[in-house]
């Protein structure tokens, strides 16, 4: 995966994402406090917003903050919530999100968020307070080594002890962040070098010097994927959220089609490549479509493209893709060869990769002369295709389908609005029946799987894109988790949809206890049903939003549109729906993608002599 | 499993031991000894990590390694084309009756007595981690009461420096 905002070249002086603006003109140095030297460096440094809430030690940074005009905070209700903000922010807009937090409490509830961030590969920067430098290590009151804590859940953070190395930990934060696999960098500081009195100059010298991330591909590498390519009887294109990252989407097209190979996107890349593209077979992997995952089973060539062999895509890894040679390109060299070994390695950005690919593949068929017909592969595809399709059964009992409805939120809203979702079966529904045409239009917690990701997301993503749709597609049980935000939205002008796929259990911990345990339900019925505690219509209502309920198939339509009318504060809609739905198809964890059974009981056979 | 010799230069910051620790334990690597000491850099330090892995895991590791924001440089030194050395200080039960027994086994392995007292010498060694144990080996009739060992240091052979390359 790679940079989002900035790439580096060879010899060029590394600089944080968006090129620097000197503040003071001059960038002669000023006589400031830290604070102020934190504020004017995220100025400086092209952060428009910042999602926190203040609290005792990072106090110090919030009084330069009233004054930036250049600089938007969101007071948001919970530390989870401006993490996650942060991070939809940077999905939707591909810049760095960032999140401030108070030390102690405050920074320990970031913990979730940046996890989920790291996972998922986002460009996102935390800015703590911590206490002053006597009392660390004393146990004082909210102190918490939150270095010690995020080392293993960012790609790097720091603990700021000289205000005069603010300017140079903010620059350095945003362009770890920002390069080479993006990623959560969180900066710490204590309160006493916030108030203490240092000179700011602007832009600082950055020293990283085991920072080089790779991006111009190798040519030699190229050409033996090229090779492998141009000679290859049932390729896949294996396509990850490294490609939406690297803003590779029109590359991607363009190798797709001047090669006919078919494509995968992988729960991290919807929208990387237009649902409606004939080429795409769906997505792989768990819930994936038959289409998709038979086609990697069956593949003779595997074209990874960002992405890194998640469990949840190869299931069983020694029966995953058994015949298939694998081209794995990827902007981590860590990734590759990690879970499946690669045939041709290629560290390097997407964008870079796949243009010198299109390139080479064309060099490739002009000397060799031939091209292999793709033909019989198409026909096995479609003809997959074409007997499994994604759909869903209307549930016996007379209640209304989550499938539809999420199926007609993305009918009726359209590709050009932005999704998020929670974790669980509404995310797979979400993930499986809304079509995505673009990139960044599809934000969800993919690695960590964060149940309560949608709501802050959401806002996040709305922050940044003010002027698209953003639907939040969340469950009962995720919507319980971070709903507090709905009145941060409502309060900073974010009017964010809300849809809650309210079946009034734990979804997809129940499905699994349907498959798995004997229909034995333990701990996953959340009464929302029964007593309707919350009523989410009213709940949404107290927290200043439009709240809105639909029952039966015949009102869906109606709220749904409705909510899309309403747009001076955020709504809520209470999709009360059946319990029984499920996630289909599914491959049960630990087995083998070929098990994949396409609904309860169907399990298509693939034929092994294609 | 092999035993592999990593030397990972890294920046002079606090933390990175914790880091690079934190890494190997949390990706299910277990360090058999770790040694951290300056440069002729005054920014670098430079740990040497041996660790016992195959040689998929360790590529993987190697690479998570290579990751961390601190460190700048990682090589592996082979045993063979490389002086790799641990240090050794034992105290052993040495009355006057073996005293002159221990003297010889010392003097047999180049090591040397830092210490004496009527019962008992400490006994410094160098070497490779081999030859301690078998200096240790030859030691314990007498009684050992108390080991402490360095993490082993190694150095390539030959005119080349790995600090050079990685600061250039």
């Amino acid at each position: 995966m790679t940079s989002a905002t900035s790439r580096q070249a060879p010899g060029e002086s590394p600089r944080p994402g968006p090129r620097p603006k000197p503040a003071p003109p001059s960038g002669a140095p000023i006589r400031v406090t830290g604070a102020q030297s934190l504020v004017r460096s995220l100025e400086a440094v092209g952060c428009e917003i910042v999602f926190g809430i203040p609290g005792g030690t990072i106090l110090p940074a919030y009084d330069p903050l009233l004054d930036s005009t250049k600089v938007r905070h969101v007071l948001v209700r919970h530390e989870q919530g401006a993490g996650h903000a942060a991070t939809g922010y940077a999905q939707a807009t591909g810049k760095v999100g960032v999140c401030m937090a108070t030390s102690g409490p405050g920074a320990t509830n970031l913990v979730t968020p940046l996890a989920d961030a790291n996972m998922d590969s986002v460009p996102v920067v935390a800015i703590t307070g911590q206490q002053s430098r006597p009392l660390i290590g004393t146990d004082a009151f909210q102190e918490a080594d939150i270095c010690g804590i995020t080392m293993p859940i960012t790609k790097h953070n720091v603990l700021v002890t000289d205000p005069a190395e603010i300017p140079r930990a903010i620059a350095e934060a945003f362009h770890l962040a920002s390069t080479g696999r993006p990623g959560p960098v969180l900066v710490d500081i204590p309160k006493d070098v916030l108030q203490e009195m240092t000179t700011f100059s602007w832009p600082p010298e950055l020293r990283l010097p085991g920072y080089r991330p790779t991006t111009r591909p190798h040519g030699k590498q190229v050409r033996e994927a090229a090779k492998l390519i141009a000679a290859a009887k049932k390729p896949v294109l294996y396509v990850g959220g490294g490609v939406i990252k690297a803003n590779a989407n029109a590359e991607l097209l363009a190798l797709a089609e001047s090669t006919g190979i078919p494509v995968v996107t992988t729960l991290m890349a919807k929208g990387a490549f237009p649902d409606s593209h004939p080429q795409h077979m769906g997505m792989p992997g768990m819930h994936g479509s038959v289409g998709a995952v038979a086609a990697m089973q069956q593949a003779d060539l595997l074209v990874a493209l960002g992405a890194r062999f998640d469990d949840r895509v190869t299931g069983q890894l020694s029966s995953f893709a058994p015949n298939a040679q694998v081209v794995h390109a990827d902007i981590d060299p860590a990734e590759i060869s990690k879970n499946r070994r690669a045939d041709v390695p290629i560290v390097g950005d997407c964008k870079e990769i796949i243009t010198e690919l299109v390139d080479a593949i064309k060099v490739e068929v002009e000397h060799s002369g031939k091209t292999v017909d793709l033909a019989p592969w198409w026909g096995y595809l479609n003809g997959l295709k074409e007997t499994y399709p994604l759909g869903y059964d209307e549930p016996v009992d007379g209640t209304l389908s989550p499938q539809y409805v999420i199926e007609r939120i993305g009918q009726l809203v359209g590709p050009d609005a932005l999704y998020t979702a929670g974790v669980g079966q509404h995310q797979m529904w979400a993930a499986q029946f809304i079509k995505y045409e673009n990139p960044r239009t599809w934000i969800n917690s993919g690695g960590l799987g964060t149940m309560g990701y949608a709501v802050p997301a959401a806002m996040g993503a709305k922050a940044g894109a003010p002027d698209k749709q953003v639907w939040a597609i969340d469950g009962d049980g995720c919507f319980q988790m971070t709903n507090q935000e709905l009145a941060t939205c409502a309060i900073e002008g974010l009017p964010i949809k809300v849809a809650v796929i309210n079946n009034g259990n734990l979804g997809m911990v129940r499905q699994w206890q349907n498959l798995f345990y004997e229909g034995r339900y333990s701990q996953t019925d959340l009464g929302t049903h029964k007593h309707r505690i919350p009523d989410f219509k009213l709940l949404g209502e107290a927290m200043g939003c439009a709240g809105l309920r639909a029952e039966s198939r015949e009102e869906v339509d109606a709220v749904i549109r409705q909510a899309m009318e309403i747009n001076d504060r955020p709504v809520v809609i209470d999709f009360v729906v059946g319990k029984d739905a499920q996630v289909w198809p599914m491959v049960a964890a630990g087995t083998g993608n070929s098990e994949i059974m396409a609904a309860r009981g169907i399990r298509p056979l693939f034929d092994e002599d294609l | 499993m092999t035993r592999h010799t990593l030397s990972v230069l890294v920046e002079d910051k606090p933390g990175v031991l914790a880091r690079v620790a934190g890494l190997f334990s949390r990706r299910g690597f277990n360090i058999e000894s770790l040694a951290v000491g300056r440069t002729e850099y005054p920014d670098i330090s430079r740990m040497t990590i041996v660790v016992s892995v195959d040689e998929l895991p360790l590529e993987q590791v190697t690479k998570q390694l290579n990751k961390l924001i601190n460190v700048i440089k990682i090589v592996e030194l082979e045993p063979t084309a490389s002086v790799q050395r641990q240090l050794l200080l034992v105290k052993v039960r040495a009355d006057a009756t073996v005293r002159s027994q221990v003297l010889e086994t010392v003097q047999l392995f180049r090591a040397k007595v830092v210490d004496v007292s009527p019962e008992a010498v400490t006994v410094e060694a160098t070497g490779t981690s081999d030859k301690l144990d078998a200096l240790l080996r030859m030691l314990e009739p007498y009684g050992l009461r108390e080991i402490v060992q360095s993490g082993m240091v190694a150095i390539g052979r030959g005119a080349r420096s790995i600090t050079a390359t990685a600061v250039r």
